[in-house]
């Protein structure tokens, strides 16, 4: 039984969900909005499990001295210190959220400015795991490089400077009235051709397998044949 | 004659040029008034495939409705239940629409409609029209193109399932990523560090994070039985009771329940760079051994997948996210491409349900590729022969409209 009932509940909301995308008619008709509320309460009530954990893990950290204990310390005063501001927030302001209240203060000076860090960070990330990525060892290696300083051309100021210079160049030669071939930014239309085409392309594939993966999984849990989701299975 | 040659002082041209400007302005005003006049063609029908309480109203745009006409303002919607009235605004749409949806209506009940055209100064109402009557529909016909296909991907699924229970063998291709889960856990287990998994960003309704969860429970396993410390630290608070759970039936399984501790799995933060910055610091810290990442990702997925790099972590990443699969590629040492990931819980439990299941999904990604391949055919067919052979431009156009989801 202990299997059993979550997998009969995971039936009938999986066919009722199904149901309702094709009847529009009442109650089909606002059940998956319905269903939306129910795991937003659920999962509002889960972040107090989240909350519980993240407590006891880095107080056991503490009691334990485990290496970067101190990181605890800063990391549970972090959490209290703003829990109660946002409360003294709501009492004084009736909402935490309230421009100027201690609460949105915390916000915009100290979580913003840390998550803009972070952000930030992804920049010398792009640029160490694209050197890597970029070195012509293989074939395919050298194709990935190849396009991309085509594409980095395509998209950057140096790449067109670079045309009307290469047009200039060959401009010398007597005879030639190559002016028209300016306008041409051959690198831009390079970078737009390999943007649509392949690479469009190749993200549809991806994006239709995964989709089709994804309603076969659908399905494999809908009938409890996958049932990875549940313990004991 | 030139009009040059006329003497005519230079007053009297000043004064006909005033005239000639004056005319323009009266001619322009006279033209605008004449603008002045009320939605034709206006009607109100049930609105379809939707389940009831709202009508539809469309009219044919007025001459005046331009983006250069200033006088003209917007459409006012009025309706009654009754033909001779009262009529109440029930709402308006600004200039350039012609349609609007009254949602504020009963079922079943007679509804009749004027639109009036507003302008600066004045206003030019339609005739009356109706009665409109809701009625909630019980099938939504334009999703008929959804059904068929549910039908059919149902169908193949379920007959290829029948088909391996049957004892067919069906092949599936390696999966280089899985096949290295072992070596990754093993290397892990030899340096003596543990193993680091994350699902990302992904919770529990993302199909993906259930992907997931099967390949958690296959690395659990596994380091229980080579008795390595397994860390998953998590987004959402769902996710990390989803994973608990996994864990320990995976440790249960492999005879080590002694070896769960719940601690391993926390939760950090529902931040996305909180939980980057979270987990690159366990990373840094605890320095594991094997990393794998397996759910959905977006732009944390390089911050955390270099991080792992530079503390030489062996990396099996996997993710449906097309974005974030680039970032992936350089930085790890494995990826599960899209559907692999879907496909990993078949490969690690091939049992004849879940082979037939994968089949299933091969033979309608056939079936797919058929129909955008004809689909193809007929297009380049049509735009090349638009002019001796329209029809098929037609054909293509109805096929288009026809496959594409509302």
């Amino acid at each position: 039984m202990r299997l059993q009932i979550p997998l009969i509940v995971v039936l009938v909301t999986g066919l009722l969900l199904i149901v309702t995308f094709f009847i529009p008619h009442e109650p089909f008709g606002s059940l998956e909005q319905r269903f939306l509320i129910w795991y937003s309460i659920v999962a509002g009530f889960t972040m107090l499990l989240g909350l519980d954990s993240l407590t006891r893990y880095h107080l056991v950290r503490i009691r334990d001295k485990i290496k970067g204990w101190g990181f605890s310390i800063v990391l549970l005063l972090g959490l209290f210190i703003t829990l109660g501001l946002g409360f003294y927030s709501w009492a004084k302001y009736q909402s935490p959220f309230t421009l100027g209240s201690p609460f949105m203060f915390l916000y915009t000076y100290v979580i913003i400015p840390l998550q803009a860090t972070m952000f930030a960070l992804l920049a010398f990330f792009i640029a160490s795991a694209a050197y890597r990525a970029f070195r012509a060892r293989t074939t395919e290696a050298t194709l990935l490089l190849v396009a991309a300083v085509l594409i980095m051309l395509g998209r950057v100021p140096l790449g067109g400077w670079l045309w009307h210079r290469m047009v200039d160049f060959a401009d010398l030669i007597p005879g030639t009235h190559l002016a028209g071939l300016k306008n041409l930014e051959i690198f831009a239309r390079i970078n737009d051709w390999i943007m649509d085409i392949p690479q469009t392309a190749a993200k549809r594939g991806i994006f239709i397998g995964a989709t089709l993966g994804g309603i076969v999984m659908s399905i494999r849990i809908i009938l409890g044949i996958e049932r990875s989701y549940i313990s004991g299975s | 004659m030139r009009i040059s040659d006329l003497k005519i002082s230079k007053i009297s041209r000043y004064y006909m040029v005033l005239l000639i400007l004056g005319l323009m302005v009266f001619s322009i005003s006279f033209a605008q008034e004449t603008n002045i006049v009320a939605p034709a063609n206006v009607r109100v029908f049930d609105t379809p495939n939707d389940g009831g309480k709202s009508l539809s109203v469309d009219w044919d745009l007025i001459p005046a409705d331009t983006a250069l006409n200033p006088n003209f303002i917007r459409y006012e919607i009025y309706r009654s239940g009754n033909p001779s009235g009262p009529f109440s605004n029930v709402g308006f749409i600004l200039k350039g629409s012609n349609q609007y949806q009254d949602q504020t209506v009963l079922n079943h009940k007679k509804y009749y409609y004027y639109v009036q055209a507003a302008f600066k100064d004045t206003t030019a109402q339609s005739a009356v029209i109706g009665p409109g009557i809701s009625i909630p529909q019980w099938f939504n016909i334009a999703r008929i193109n959804v059904l068929l296909a549910t039908i059919i991907l149902s169908v193949l699924v379920v007959w290829y399932i029948e088909r391996a229970k049957k004892g067919e063998k069906l092949f599936i291709r390696r999966i280089a990523g899985i096949d290295a889960i072992d070596d990754a856990v093993g290397r892990a287990t030899e340096m003596g560090r543990p193993i680091l998994f994350s699902f990302g960003l992904g919770v529990i309704t993302d199909v993906v994070t259930i992907a997931a969860l099967s390949i958690l429970g296959k690395i659990a396993k596994k380091s229980a039985e080579y008795q390595t410390k397994l860390l998953v630290p998590n987004n959402d608070p769902i996710v990390m009771a989803a994973a608990q759970e996994t864990v320990k039936q995976s440790y249960i399984e492999a005879g080590r329940p002694d070896m769960y501790n719940e601690n391993n799995i926390p939760f950090l933060t529902s931040d996305q760079f909180g939980y980057a910055a979270g987990v690159d610091g366990i990373m840094l810290r605890e320095r594991p051994g094997a990393v794998f990442w397996q759910g959905y990702f977006y732009a944390e997925s390089l911050i955390m997948a270099e991080t792992g790099h530079s503390i030489g972590a062996i990396q099996i990443a996997g993710t449906t996210a097309v974005t974030q699969l680039p970032f992936f590629i350089a930085a790890c040492d494995y990826t599960l491409i899209g559907e692999e990931m879907y496909a990993a819980s078949c490969y690690l439990n091939p049992d004849p349900q879940m082979l037939g299941s994968l089949k299933g999904e091969d033979a309608s990604k056939a079936i797919i590729v058929g129909i955008f391949t004809i689909i193809v055919i007929i297009a380049t067919a049509g735009f090349l022969l638009v002019k001796p052979m329209p029809i098929i431009n037609k054909i293509f156009e109805t096929l288009v409209s026809w496959f594409t989801a509302k």
